[in-house]
């Protein structure tokens, strides 16, 4: 008996961890500017996707090299969804600074449109994109050279924006009558796909009895403390990590001090979003990987950070932990030997001990536990965010 | 009444220049047509009761607020799009009222903070000039500690010398004194009069104790959002104090 509650403890860590791994970005970015990034799940299927295609290019090379193919992947993920979270702070957050709902509700359309994106990105629509960005932005910029910008600026826009919408689909549809299916076929669709751990990572430890620690958790496992040890060595010893944790606990004062802020949001957005392509990584190595799975992750991680308190990296580890074991202990009816004494209760237990009945009784246990300490297990002391 | 000829075309060109200042907080309308300049190397004093817009319009010059119409120039260049930070980095030094040390950093790191105004950056240097310690010896010994655990005089100090790390050209100093004891209040008097004596900063000083507002070279008294009287300091007569000061 001890020996299996040892066990779902195990357990409970290891989808903590996962958990823990997914939070920690949302956390770092709600703490410094009071937003929800909605699309967070989303960035984090877009590393998962990454993932997907390193594995593949690293397919041809064969063994050895294939093995190696789980590093790569973690820093493409990195560097694509930080740079998609940095183009997603200076286009879409930073004018809605101040209005969470909107931000809520604008990061929740973004969530939608890279959903889509990946079901139907092919050759063609990636190259309309990338002529249509060229024009675009490449006309603005040369424009916004000249000293009167400000007032053609309102016309550049009218003009430039169909002008290069124009020139997108025409090269696009031209190269999709050329090329036919070559270049039209979705690169994903709307199936899952699967990312195969590499064989380094199959099998696991024996523990304790009959238990099995798959390697792919421990590596999650080490991953997440790996991340953790970064972004806290990362916050408290550099420069920009003081900048960080200023403009978290008094933005204006910040401010006033000269430091500047917005390059503050720009810089950790980049890096929750980069976090969050990390943990779409590590997802990948657990299961199939689609369009939708992104979702599955977002009401989870925002309860991690609710629960953990604004700011506070060790409150978004104890939260994510305690949230990852309660779910196990309820979802694989691990108490149920300890109450057999009881049976009202064990049937109560009983009647929750699947995994989608065993969130409806964490989320219950949350909203009672936020009852009593609405800022989360770890407040922050003095100021926060909005103050 | 602003006297406008005081700034004849023989004195140089104000540091800091407010002109025709009108600010609202929402609807209601706070600073009404607020001139008001701080010549280089001067100090200047604002005197007024609680609640006439003293703090807001030390905001405003910071870039906290929004101005609805008027002007703001430092050194002669126009304040309107600076962003808080940008306006620092030209060279103001903010204390604010209330202090606003950053409760979880420690004394040194909020401190090492001072030194993102520096206009040339923070550059390589991390450390803090023993200038700073002779001025205020209390911070020394509190180096690791945490700001939010400090008393209010010590942070008060910590927040006068966090703004002197950033080598201003103009500081801005709301209300030091609030809610200090006596004798932290003549310290920390003399440290802003050895400040502006070794450095030849300028100050802008909101203040309501009379013996910190006699140190200043000039006053500006305020009533409901205006300027309603202004001179040197010298010849603040009783009959201003009585009405401007809540002594
Ligand atoms: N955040 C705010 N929102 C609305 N009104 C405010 C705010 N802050 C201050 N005020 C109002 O503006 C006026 C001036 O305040 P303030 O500048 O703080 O005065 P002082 O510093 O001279 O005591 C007061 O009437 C105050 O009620
Ligand atoms: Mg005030």
């Amino acid at each position: 008996m001890l020996t299996s509650l040892f066990n779902s403890f195990f357990d409970g860590i290891s989808i903590g961890s996962v958990l823990l791994l997914s939070a920690l970005g949302l956390a770092v970015v709600f703490g410094l500017m009071g937003v929800i990034n909605m699309a967070h799940g989303e960035l984090m299927m877009l590393g998962a996707y990454t993932t997907f295609v390193v594995q593949n290019a690293f397919k041809p090379l064969g063994q050895p090299w294939f093995g190696a193919y789980i590093f790569v992947a973690l820093i493409a993920a990195f560097l694509v969804t930080a740079l998609l979270g940095l183009v997603l702070e200076k286009g879409v957050i930073r004018h809605l600074y101040g209005r969470p709902l909107e931000t809520l509700l604008a990061t929740w359309g973004v969530s939608l449109i890279l959903q889509q994106f990946v079901r139907s990105v092919s050759w063609v629509m990636m190259l309309g994109l990338v002529v249509f960005c060229g024009f675009f932005f490449g006309a603005m910029t040369l424009l916004s050279r000249r000293s009167h910008f400000q007032r053609i600026r309102g016309w550049a826009i009218t003009m430039l924006l169909p002008l290069s919408a124009g020139i997108a689909w025409a090269a696009s549809s031209t190269l999709g009558q050329k090329y036919q299916l070559a270049v039209t076929k979705p690169w994903f669709g709307a199936q899952n796909v699967d990312v195969t751990a590499p064989g380094w990572l199959r099998g696991g430890i024996r523990l304790l009895g009959a238990y099995q620690m798959p390697y792919v958790r421990l590596f999650i496992l080490s991953l997440t403390i790996i991340c953790i040890l970064g972004m806290y060595v990362f916050l408290q010893r550099s420069v920009w990590g003081l900048r960080i944790r200023a403009v978290t606990q008094n933005r204006s004062m910040s401010a006033c001090l000269g430091i500047p802020t917005q390059r503050v949001d720009a810089l950790t957005f980049a890096l929750g979003s980069g976090l969050a392509g990390i943990a779409g990584c590590a997802v990948s190595l657990l299961g199939s990987v689609g369009p939708n799975t992104g979702q599955n992750y977002i009401v989870d991680t925002f309860m991690v950070v609710v629960v953990g308190g604004v700011g506070k990296l060790v409150g978004s580890i104890a939260a994510a932990m305690a949230i990852g074991i309660a779910n196990y202990l309820i979802g694989a009816n691990a108490l149920s030997p300890l109450v057999a004494w009881f049976p009202p209760l064990a049937n109560l237990l009983e009647f929750f001990a699947n995994s989608s009945m065993a969130k409806v009784l964490v989320f219950a246990l949350i909203v009672t536990f936020l009852q009593f300490r609405p800022a989360g297990m770890f407040p922050q002391k003095g100021r926060t965010v909005d103050a | 009444m602003v006297d406008s000829t005081s700034i004849s075309p023989a004195t140089p060109q104000p540091l800091l220049d407010i002109a025709n200042l009108n600010v609202y907080y929402g609807e209601s309308h706070i600073l009404r047509s607020v001139d008001l300049s701080v010549g280089p190397g001067k100090m200047v004093c604002l005197i007024g009761r609680n609640g006439v817009g003293k703090t807001t319009l030390l905001k405003t010059i910071l870039g906290l607020l929004t101005p609805r119409t008027g002007m703001i120039t430092l050194e002669g260049t126009p304040l309107r799009r600076k962003t808080p930070d940008q306006r620092a980095r030209m060279g103001i030094g903010y204390v604010p009222q209330g202090r606003e040390i950053i409760p979880g950093l420690t004394v040194q790191e909020n401190l090492i903070l001072g030194l993102e105004a520096r206009p040339q950056g923070r550059g390589k240097s991390q450390t803090i000039p023993e200038q700073v310690f002779q001025l205020f010896p209390v911070l020394q010994s509190m180096l690791g500690r945490m700001g939010g655990d400090l008393s209010g005089g010590q942070q008060q100090q910590l927040a006068i010398a966090r703004a002197l790390m950033g080598s201003p050209r103009l500081l801005v100093l709301d209300e030091p004194t609030e809610g200090i004891q006596p004798s932290i209040i003549l310290e920390i008097e003399a440290a802003v009069r050895r400040i502006i004596e070794t450095t030849g900063v300028s100050v802008l000083l909101v203040e309501q104790h009379l013996h910190f507002v006699r140190q200043a070279d000039w006053y500006y008294a305020m009533q409901k959002g205006g300027i309603v009287a202004s001179g040197p300091t010298s010849e603040l007569s009783n009959q201003v104090i009585q009405e401007f000061l809540a002594v």
